[in-house]
């Protein structure tokens, strides 16, 4: 049973994160990554981390892919050229994937630890609930913890200031109203 | 299952991001290989804290969700920035860094 859930978790995950890269539409691109992340929360759930499944569902596929479809949706598919700017740029980029998946794989899978070919130890049944997690984080962890907040405050505010929308007209300043298209990326850069 | 069957998976999908990251193009796509990347690496954490029975990989997978929480809002903040300012969504267009 549980190497049925496995496959079928380890198969989705793989066709949806195969499916972020191929689609060339970004919007079906964010749809394989919400399929990507439920997999990998059955995958969590596997694992014996009830709470980290659950965040993952909830943060990711709920509130950050939101984030994306939103963004999506206001930029428009700009679509790609199918040509290739840099020749060969994709079988290159195929052997590296390759020669990187076989070296990641080689070296943890012969670094010696003893309990990788193992279901790991047996573990009490509270293990990797949110009352576990929630203990960890706010007592061991609890100055990453914050830090992680105030991080999240700050990516926000950057955010805002990043996407906000100029005022036009400032005294002082004699920059036009924005009204052609620049001619060129320079041109847009230095206004 | 056995540990190194998680592990191997989550090399293959770490690579699969890195080949999205080296073909695409559009800077949305690439942020999304990035989540592809971060998501493998939580896998090999929740993993590898499953292996020593200890719950604190867990905790790791978590701050790593907020950093990449983080890095998403960023990015999509400059990819709004970009298309305001009309310059192409194209990271092969945009090489003013590069001098």
């Amino acid at each position: 049973m549980e190497a049925v859930l496995f496959f079928l978790a380890a198969i989705g995950a793989t066709a949806g994160a195969i499916g972020v890269v191929a689609a060339r539409n970004p919007f079906y691109s964010v749809l394989a990554l919400i399929a990507h992340l439920f997999s990998l929360a059955v995958l969590f759930l596997l694992l014996t981390s009830a709470f980290v499944a659950a965040a993952q569902v909830v943060v990711y596929a709920g509130a950050v892919m939101v984030l994306y479809i939103f963004v999506v949706a206001y930029v428009g598919d700009a679509s790609e050229a199918k040509w290739d700017p840099v020749p060969g740029q994709r079988l290159f980029a195929g052997l590296l994937a390759f020669f990187l998946f076989v070296e990641i794989s080689a070296a943890v899978l012969s670094s010696a630890l003893k309990a990788l070919s193992t279901k790991g130890p047996d573990v009490p049944a509270g293990f990797g609930d949110p009352a576990a997690i929630g203990n960890l984080l706010l007592e061991k962890f609890l100055v990453p913890f914050e830090a992680s907040s105030v991080l999240l405050l700050i990516a926000a505010v950057g955010a805002i200031v990043l996407a906000g929308k100029k005022r036009q007209g400032t005294p002082g300043k004699g920059t036009p109203p924005r009204a052609t298209e620049p001619a060129s990326v320079k041109e847009a850069l230095t206004r | 299952m056995n540990i190194d069957w998680y592990i191997v998976l989550s090399a293959l999908l770490f690579t699969i991001g890195a080949i999205g990251i080296l073909v695409r193009r559009s800077p949305m796509v690439i942020l999304l290989c990035l989540e592809l990347m971060l998501n493998a690496a939580n896998l090999a954490l929740v993993a590898f804290s499953r292996e020593v029975g200890n719950q604190q990989g867990q905790v790791f997978a978590l701050v790593v969700m907020v950093i990449a929480a983080c890095e998403v809002v960023v990015g999509l903040g400059l990819i709004v920035a970009i298309f305001r300012r009309k310059l192409p969504l194209d990271v092969d267009d945009l090489r003013e860094l590069r001098g």
